[in-house]
């Protein structure tokens, strides 16, 4: 069973309607700690404001079972962000599973626009997340803060600075991009993921 | 460095597009989640969706067909027409929509852009802005353009970017329908004062109006219709111009 993370962080339609359109039959979207300790993969969707989404995820305990999860997890934009050390969005400690922290992104030239928004190209693709996918191709953002680059990056993105575009840990990845809203290449990487 | 922006857009009126021949192969051109598929598949960057349904039936089809789309389409779309609540915006997000526009109902009520911007988030909010040129100044139209208003172009859209618009789509009153192309001086004067991306709407009659406004305009991203509506060009073959012309787009 995949279970989706049912907490205070936006809308999970689109993320539903992306495992639907890769065949998935079943899924559940709970924030029961036992049902996301049996699950087979667990999704960690997230839009909105950092603290405001861990501030939910403590307030259900799940702070304290997501990175205790055996199973593959990966988080979504927010949610990426929120496994990683800390956020300067609302300035809070994230669960510390990444070992990034989260900054907002500063302009340096009138043409950068914030949010980062729209189409922009992955490199340095190095996690099965990523097979089958060709560097450069294309993945759709929206965000304002970025995971700096760690040992933990496993694609990376420029906007005014390189940023961490995913990261992976042991089960554990993230992607800052939305691969629900990725065309064709979304579809391959939750597909890969899916796969693990 | 991220990629300029194609955006189809879509009118639809009581469920159905509106506009739009020519797609071969394509059964049934008023079949807005078919539609929208073919442009994404084409390489759309986005879609928009606008509910040009006078009557209250015809508003309530539209929330159920965004529903559809959310369900078949796998890129970011945004819709607009006839919200002018919280409310509103609120079910358009429950039917998976990514992003609002709103036009007059910001310039009756700016509180309404941080309202949502506040419960949704900046990056579901898309305030359009119709303006046109009264001398020296540009002055907004709500309204589709018909009623003046006391709002000036760049200071209004400073002030929705400061209430928490996330982006803004500019049409010039004075360049829509015309197909001679965009007013490039401004919109390089807009994208430059402003930190939000800006989408650029009404004038394009070629492909190398578009390659203008995304170069020498500066926008971040170019809204049209009737060029792919009537076929003169598709997605593909326009981004293909564009990469031809050192434009950084996703092909």
């Amino acid at each position: 069973m995949i279970a989706i993370v049912e907490y205070e962080a936006g809308n999970v339609r689109s993320v539903i309607n992306a495992l639907r359109r890769c065949g998935v039959a079943e899924w559940t979207l709970t924030s029961d700690p036992s049902e996301l300790m049996l699950a087979d993969k667990v999704i960690l969707p997230g839009v909105g404001d950092a603290s405001v989404a861990l501030a939910s995820l403590r307030s259900l305990g799940l702070d304290l079972v997501i990175p205790k999860l055996e199973c593959p997890v990966l988080g979504i934009c927010v949610g990426m962000q929120v496994m990683c050390r800390h956020s300067d969005e609302g300035d809070v400690e994230g669960l510390g599973i990444f070992n990034a922290d989260v900054r907002r992104f500063e302009r340096e030239e009138p043409e950068q626009k914030i949010p980062h928004m729209g189409w922009n190209s992955i490199h340095d693709l190095s996690s099965p997340l990523f097979n089958g996918i060709g560097e450069g191709s294309f993945v759709y953002y929206v965000h304002s803060y970025y995971a700096g680059l760690c040992e933990n990056t496993i694609a990376t993105t420029g906007h005014i600075v390189p940023f961490s575009a995913a990261l992976g840990k042991r089960n554990f990845y993230g992607t800052q991009f939305h691969p629900e809203k990725s065309g064709p290449t979304g579809a391959m990487i939750l597909d890969n993921f899916l796969s693990l | 460095m991220v990629a300029k922006r194609i955006i189809p857009c879509l009118d639809v009126k009581d469920g159905r597009t509106v506009k739009g021949i020519n797609f071969l192969g394509l059964k049934d051109v008023g079949d807005a989640v078919e539609l929208g598929a073919r442009y994404a598949s084409e390489g759309a960057d986005e879609l928009v969706y606008l509910d040009i349904s006078a009557t209250f039936e015809g508003r309530k089809t539209f929330v159920d067909l965004v529903s559809s789309i959310s369900e078949r389409i796998d890129i970011p779309f945004t819709v607009g027409g006839g919200i002018s609540s919280l409310s509103d915006a609120g079910r358009l997000l429950e039917a998976g929509a990514d992003k609002i526009t709103i036009n007059s109902a910001a310039l009756r009520n700016p509180d309404l852009v941080g309202d949502i911007a506040y419960h949704f988030g900046s990056q579901f909010v898309v305030v359009a802005i119709d303006a046109r040129r009264e001398g020296d100044r540009w002055a907004a139209m709500s309204d589709g353009g018909r009623r003046p208003t006391d709002k000036e172009l760049f200071s209004w859209a400073r002030e929705v970017q400061e209430r928490g618009a996330g982006e803004i789509l500019f049409t010039s009153m004075d360049h829509d329908g015309t197909r001679k192309g965009y007013p490039c001086d401004v919109f390089a004067q807009l994208c430059g004062s402003l930190s939000i991306p800006v989408i650029a709407s009404g004038g394009a009659g070629s492909a190398e109006d578009i390659a203008e406004v995304l170069s020498e305009g500066k926008a971040d991203a170019a809204l049209a219709a009737s060029i792919f509506h009537y076929g003169e060009t598709t997605v593909r073959e326009l981004k293909e111009y564009l990469f031809a012309r050192g434009i950084n787009v996703r092909l």
